[in-house]
This record gives C-alpha cells, structure tokens and sequence, in this order.
C-alpha cells in the first residue's frame, strides 16, 4: 500500500494495474464467515469441455468448445476479424488445465471488450481518453533527487521521448514540477489524428496498453515497433527497477507485478497489431 | 530500434510455450491450430525479395511479443498459485504455527 501512495505523490495515476478483474463465472462466498471459519477462495469454473476449435462464420472467425459456440459476457456471439487472433484465443481457452483462471487469458477479456464495448464508448471518447494520458506521462515526469536515478531517468527516458518527438514531428519535453510538461496544443491534435487512422478494436487495445503501461509514449513506441514489451515494460517501471537494484527484490510482489504487466501489455500490443493488419502474399515465380 | 532476438530462438521459445500451455493431454500439441499456424507463418516468410521486408519484421516483432505474452503468463499463474492461490489458515493450523493447541471444550465456548 505504501508503494501505491508513493507512486499517488508523483503525480502519476494510482496503481489500476495492481486490481485483477474479477472471474466472470466465479462462486459467492460461503455465507457466514463468523464463528472461526477460515476464508476459502471462491469456487472456479472447471473445465468443461475438451476440445477447442475455430470456424469461420459471417462475421469472421468463431470458438468452438466442444461443439458450443463461445459467447461474451453479454451473451453476444464472439466473433472476431483475424484468424491469427481466434486462434490465439482458442490457445488460451486450451490452455486451461481443470480450473478456468479467467485473470490468465488477456486476449479473450480484450475481444471480449472490444465486442460488447460495456462502457459504451464511440472512437472519439475513446482518443479523447487515450490522449488525456499524455498531460501525465510517466516518461515526462522527473525527479531531482536521488541523483542517480534522475540520472537513470534521463539517459532511459530522453532516448524515446526524442524518438517520440521526431517520429511525429511534435514537442513533448519533460518536466520535474508536480504539475507535470507543458504539451502543447498542436501535439495533442497530431497524436489525435493519428489514432483516428485505427480501428475501434485497435483503438480498445492501444487504450489498453496506455493504461496499464501508465503512459501514452512507450505505448506508441511499442505499436510503432520501436520498442520491444520487456524494453517498455522495464521504461514503465524504471523507478521500482531503481529501487528493486538498490533493496532487493520481493517475489511475491514485484515478480508477480512484473508478469502480469509484461503479459498485459504483451497481450495488448498483439491485439492491437492482429487487428490492425492486412496481409497480402505475392507469389512471384522463380526466373531462370 | 527494438532490439529482438534471432528469430529462429523466438521460434523454438514459442513452440516451448506451446508443450507447457497443452492443457489436455488427449492430443499432443503438435495437432493444435497454434502450432500448425507458426510453423506456417515462419515458413511462408522465410524467403523474400526485399531487403527490408515490413511482412517478415511485423511477423517477427508479433512472434517475440507472442513469446513474451505466453511466458509471462505462465510464470504469473505459478507465481499467483504458489503465493496467492491458498486462501487463509484455518485456526488450528494457526496456532500449531507456533506450537499450540487450540482447547477443546465440549460445552462450547463459555
């Protein structure tokens, strides 16, 4: 908890990432706690089915688990655009030995959001709000002491804003005040034009990624191929890296807290390049 | 620019992950529509005729971020089974932590 309130001081967002959704089909809790009874862990869903496939329905492609077509939370039929996707899906769906752990399977909760759209958001809302990270960025934001994390920042950080900047064609800067850099007006529109260039589905994706990496230019970098998850990943976290170097690393905490953000924003890059692509193969024939 | 591995390792990871994440042994994961697409897709963009391909690299960067989203979900599920999956200790185990006894009374507690 002491961390979170750290983190709250910067400036930055508080820490969403730390709170897993729910399991969608998960038991209630056994009535009555009192009286010495231990907490026991809600009942999950077993396995019930033993073979996943894919099948290619009006819509696009479709899982089969058994021979039950699988539906959202909001009992919509799931459908999605690219093959590569549905099967990625059906991987996790496969992978699940006796129990479903819903927290594991990242790219089914994201198709399943991109489909029933539950906070029933249209493109521009959804840009608005990706674009509203930029005010506090977490690779803006710097500090002044200690000095060799300043240092750390500027040579980790200075490197992608640049990138950022040029690729662009924007000023972004960075800034150690508590208010946070100064972004100019017309950055914010360039970086709304561009992601009206994508999709609603990618669009729920780069969101995704932006909240959970807390900051709208690594993420950038990461779908402009600039910068691998591990590398955005350890840029995002580069002050709890800092201080795991100097204190010591907890497994329980920040190894748990490092996987499941790698597999976040692994999973949301992926969606967001599976949904975005169109690919063509152009045989040419061997001249002799 | 990212700084991915070669991609026969990505290669070779990814069909690593695919063994551990087979969740049914009935089939082995050889037969599984994952494994046939990979294979597939690696092999189709094996040969080109541009020096810089954007297919072969956007296949590349997909297949590293593939790797990284199957192993990272798979060490959080054992990290969360080994650390968080337990729920709480019952009372007596509790106190047999530090070597008691909880007491019996058979009336109930007074």
């Amino acid at each position: 908890m002491w961390r979170g309130c750290r983190l709250l001081l910067r400036g930055r967002f508080p820490p969403s990432r730390l709170l897993r959704p729910p399991p969608a089909a998960a038991g209630c809790l056994p009535v009555g706690l009192g009286g010495g009874r231990a907490y026991v862990p809600p009942a999950e869903r077993k396995r019930f089915y033993q073979n996943v496939s894919i099948s290619q329905g009006e819509g696009g492609f479709e899982i089969n688990l058994d021979h039950r077509k699988l539906k959202t939370p909001q009992a919509k039929l799931f459908s999605v655009p690219s093959e590569a996707l549905a099967i990625a899906v059906a991987t996790e769906w496969d992978s699940q030995k006796d129990t479903i752990k819903f927290y594991t399977m990242h790219l089914t909760t994201l198709c399943n959001t991109a489909l029933d759209n539950p906070t029933q958001r249209n493109k521009q809302q959804l840009i608005r709000a990706a674009v509203k990270f930029l005010d506090t960025d977490t690779i803006c934001y710097r500090v002044e002491e200690p000095a060799a994390l300043a240092e750390l920042q500027k040579n980790e950080w200075d490197p992608i804003v640049a990138w950022a900047e040029k690729r662009y064609n924007v000023t972004i800067g960075s800034s150690t005040s508590i208010l946070g850099p100064n972004i100019p007006a017309s950055t914010k529109e360039t970086f709304v034009s561009h992601l009206a260039s994508y999709n609603m589905w990618a669009l729920q994706g780069i969101e995704y990624v932006i909240t959970q990496l807390k900051s709208l230019i690594l993420s950038m970098g990461l779908i402009d191929r600039h910068i691998t998850v591990e590398q955005a990943v350890l840029l995002s976290r580069l002050e709890e890296e800092y201080q795991i170097q100097r204190w010591g690393s907890v497994e329980w905490a920040h190894d748990y807290d490092l996987c499941e953000l790698r597999a976040r924003a692994a999973a949301g890059t992926l969606f967001v390049h599976l949904c975005s692509e169109s690919s063509t193969v152009k045989h040419k024939l061997l001249q002799d | 620019m990212a700084v991915l591995g070669s991609p026969l390792r990505i290669l070779r990871g990814l069909l690593r992950e695919l063994r551990h994440a087979n969740g049914r042994a009935g089939r082995p994961y050889r037969d599984t529509p994952a494994y046939r697409h990979i294979l597939a897709a690696f092999r189709a963009h094996r040969v080109t005729s541009e020096k810089l391909c954007r297919a072969q690299q956007e296949l590349h960067f997909q297949a590293a971020t593939y790797l990284c989203l199957l192993r990272s979900v798979r060490e959080h599920a054992a990290l969360h089974q080994e650390y968080h999956g337990k729920g709480e200790r019952s009372p007596e185990e509790v106190a047999g932590l530090v070597g008691f006894r909880l007491p019996q009374q058979p009336g109930g507690k007074g």
